[in-house]
């Protein structure tokens, strides 16, 4: 199955996050990871889910979330006419010896040391999937102690807002 | 927030206006309703739960059905002042469900029940996902505790909202008494446009206690809530361009076709196709049976023409219909040479379990007539199909495998015998109401149906009780028509307390309990598919059992007339008495052989071509191809 990036605008209404997360769940759709923060406009969130779906059933997805009477707008993000960024944080066991090569690591992904203590570092890092993967295949043999992800986020390339046509004519 | 077009109450009701040839009454509701509707309402003060009951009649509410308790208590005070509203007291939550539900499938209108916080509420949760799947129009309206004991596990505290999530098109939690008259509108609105379906409002006791400004017509805003009603005009031609070239067309018609109110639109455009017909479960009555081109029922029980037809058709014209699992048995199979248009207001049913060639997401109020004028002019330009091979094939079906039943050798009753009758004797001008099982498949075979909503039961959940709650509904929204219950014996003993109610508030349906003394359809599957043991089917209800209860007693209990009726050779005299008690509910004791099956039947999970027409025994196919 293909993993699709699907933007979607929502009233920031009391139980908007479960009506979506519950449609899922019972629809037996696959979410891969799932953000949801506020918009420019107010009133208006944005969440950004990635699902696990092929054609017929991402046309599903797509529809049965139109049906909520919550959600505004939904668009797909396709990787080539879209930023996508991930963000994670991880804690590294770092001591003196190991924290040169630790922090080298981390520069060579221009990732950030954001915390430092004598037996670890934490690093922060914002990318691509699959940097994310790189950076996280470099820091394994350091041994990972915690790690954090936070859902993808998107948005389209170019001067256009989804937000334009659904909410501002 | 959004800048499209506030959708106002005063110009909701307007959409549509019904035109059904023989629901008059929905005609004159409407307009009614959208005179109401306008009405402007100054500022004015008063309480939360005031402002309930003047939203409510603002809407045009003039029936709804309910039961008190603690946190719903301070709506129910000015409930007792309005002359506007007709309450109708139930004796359980599920009842005042199915009762609105009842009442919006035999009118058309809006279903209103209200019930209280907790118990109250999950025991409305039934008819809530019932009303869901077969799209009925219902507005539940809940008390919740105070908003400063949510979450606390406060005393009858459920989170409703939450637990009916997946069961409702929306659902709203007021706190706020302020927000009353807009989440009412907007949700009578939601409920009763678009994919209509069941709102639920919960409010929470405090909202109703405190004081507000109340003023009418709110400021309605649903952003994220646009259906469709004009059918796309290319994807239309393009469906009348598959018409005309059509061998083998039928007209596949749903639960939709009843909802948008186009029986008169349809018999249009089914006479200029010439195409069969079929009515799926939710559908009978939208197509008169007496017409030659409706070959009845498809799917599990359906009859052999309208199943043989569903397989061989080149083309299915799908209105309002859902490709539902048990109309098309094994999807894979089904109905495997045609290509697919399918109409429907919902833009998710179109590819959901069969992929459509040619979708057109709209209102069937707009997308049946602009497909008919398509369809004409395409036959002007070319000439109409020629159906006399196809319809040869289906005449002959139609011939040698009829509709029937044998009776059992038992010696006792025959249910087809009796649900054929109560039809003869009452008409088509009368509701017919069931329960989920085999007295339900023997009701859709063996009543006639002629019009729109003479037929209401529960397709999509299959709700054991349905029947006499939804009969009791349906009288009060259609006081002038005959109403029966045909119900199981099973079904009957989940909800006809809704009997004391009924006699109570002077409500005369009438029950005709089809006893076999047995969860029938269950025992069916055991009979054909479980060696014919029988776990947990007997109910004792008839003949040579203890008779607990004892229905006649039961009825006679509640009030009711009560009558029974043991052999064949008494239904009509039966009926005919059951007939003339109009002053009182009536409930008929007809005990029959437990024995009978429904047929035609295609097993779970196989293939349509496997249908059989009793048991093993599997019709010849004449192939066309």
């Amino acid at each position: 199955m293909s993993r699709h990036t699907l933007s979607v605008l929502v009233e920031d209404k009391p139980g908007v996050l479960t009506r979506v997360a519950g449609l899922f769940a019972r629809r037996a759709f696959n979410i891969h990871s799932l953000a949801v923060g506020p918009t420019e406009l107010s009133g208006i969130s944005r969440i950004t889910v990635v699902v696990d779906a092929d054609g017929e059933l991402l046309e599903q997805v797509t529809k049965q979330l139109n049906k909520l009477i919550n959600v505004i707008k939904i668009v797909e993000l396709v990787p080539e006419a879209s930023v996508q960024r991930e963000h994670i944080m991880v804690k590294v066991r770092a001591d003196a010896s190991a924290r040169l090569q630790v922090t080298q690591a981390a520069d060579l992904f221009r990732a950030t040391i954001v915390d430092v203590s004598t037996e670890s570092v934490v690093i922060e890092s914002t990318g691509s999937r699959e940097k994310i993967h790189a950076l996280l295949d470099v820091l394994e043999p350091f041994g990972i102690r915690e790690i954090v992800r936070a859902g993808t986020v998107a948005l389209g390339r170019g001067p256009k807002s989804m937000s334009d046509r659904a909410l501002r004519h | 927030m959004s800048k499209d077009q506030p959708i106002s109450p005063a110009v909701m009701a307007q959409r549509r206006a019904p035109s059904a040839p023989t629901s008059q009454s929905a005609d004159s509701d409407t307009v009614r309703l959208t005179g109401t509707a306008a009405e402007v309402v100054a500022p004015e003060e008063m309480t939360g739960s005031q402002a309930i009951i003047r939203s409510l009649e603002l809407l045009g509410v003039t029936d709804v059905f309910g039961l008190p308790g603690g946190a719903i208590l301070p709506t129910y005070d000015p409930l007792l002042d309005t002359e506007k509203i007709n309450h109708i007291l139930v004796r359980h939550e599920q009842g005042s469900g199915h009762a609105a539900e009842g009442y919006a499938l035999a009118s058309g209108r809006v279903g209103v029940c209200i019930a209280t916080s907790g118990p109250g509420a999950t025991n409305l949760v039934t008819a809530l996902a019932d009303a869901n799947m077969d799209s009925i129009p219902m507005l539940a309206i809940t008390g919740q505790v105070a908003s400063s004991a949510i979450g606390t596990d406060a005393f009858q505290e459920a989170d409703i909202v939450g637990m009916t999530m997946p069961v409702t098109k929306h659902s709203y939690l007021v706190t706020d008494a302020q927000d009353i008259p807009r989440v009412l509108a907007e949700a009578y609105h939601l409920a009763s446009t678009g994919r209509p379906g069941p709102v639920l409002v919960d409010v929470a006791k405090d909202a109703q206690q405190a004081t507000m400004t109340f003023s009418w017509p709110p400021e309605v805003e649903l952003a994220g809530y646009r259906p469709v009603t004009r059918g796309h005009s290319k994807q239309i031609r393009e469906a009348a361009r598959l018409i005309a070239a059509a061998r083998r067309p039928v007209l596949y018609t749903g639960g939709g076709a009843m909802r948008a109110d186009v029986a008169a639109e349809l018999l249009e455009l089914a006479e200029l196709t010439g195409a069969p017909v079929v009515t799926t479960l939710t559908a009978r009555g939208v197509f008169p049976d007496s017409h030659r081109q409706n070959l009845g029922m498809p799917g599990m029980h359906g009859t052999v023409p309208a199943v043989y037809a569903l397989q061989q058709a080149d083309l299915l014209i799908t209105l309002g219909a859902r490709f539902d699992d048990r109309v098309t048995g094994q999807l894979d199979t089904f109905a495997p040479h045609a290509k697919v248009i399918h109409a429907d207001i919902d833009p998710a049913e179109i590819s959901k379990n069969r992929v459509a060639d040619v979708p057109i997401v709209g209102d069937l109020k707009y997308v049946v007539p602009d497909l008919t004028q398509a369809v004409r002019q395409e036959f002007q330009d070319r000439e109409a199909p020629e159906l006399s091979t196809w319809w040869e094939a289906l005449e002959s079906l139609r011939e040698t495998y009829p509709l029937g039943y044998t009776r059992t050798d038992d010696g006792h009753g025959s249910p087809q015998y009796v649900v054929e009758r109560i039809s003869a004797l009452t008409g088509p001008e009368a509701v017919y109401v069931s329960g989920v099982g085999q007295h339900q498949m023997w009701s859709a075979q063996f009543v006639a149906y002629e019009r729109p909503r003479q037929w209401l039961n529960s397709s999509g959940l299959g709700t054991m009780g349905f029947a006499v709650p939804a009969a009791m509904g349906a009288k009060v929204a259609q006081p002038d028509r005959v109403v029966w219950a045909i119900d199981g014996d099973g079904c009957f003993q989940m909800t006809n307390q809704e009997l004391a109610t009924c006699v109570i508030n002077n409500i005369p349906i009438k029950v005709a309990v089809i006893n076999n003394s047995s969860l029938g359809m269950v025992r069916q599957w055991q009979t054909l598919f479980y060696d014919g043991r029988y776990s947990n089917t007997e109910l004792d209800t008839g003949h040579d059992s203890r008779r607990v209860p004892d229905f006649v007693k039961l009825a006679e209990a509640y009030g009711c007339a009560a009558l029974r009726c043991e052999k064949d050779e008494d239904v009509d005299a039966t009926i005919e008495r059951a007939l003339e008690i109009n002053d009182r509910p009536v409930v008929i004791d007809f005990v029959v052989s437990a024995n009978a099956m429904v047929w035609p039947m295609v097993p779970s999970g196989v293939s349509n071509d496997q249908i059989q027409i009793a048991r093993n025994m599997t019709p010849e196919w004449k192939t066309e191809d």
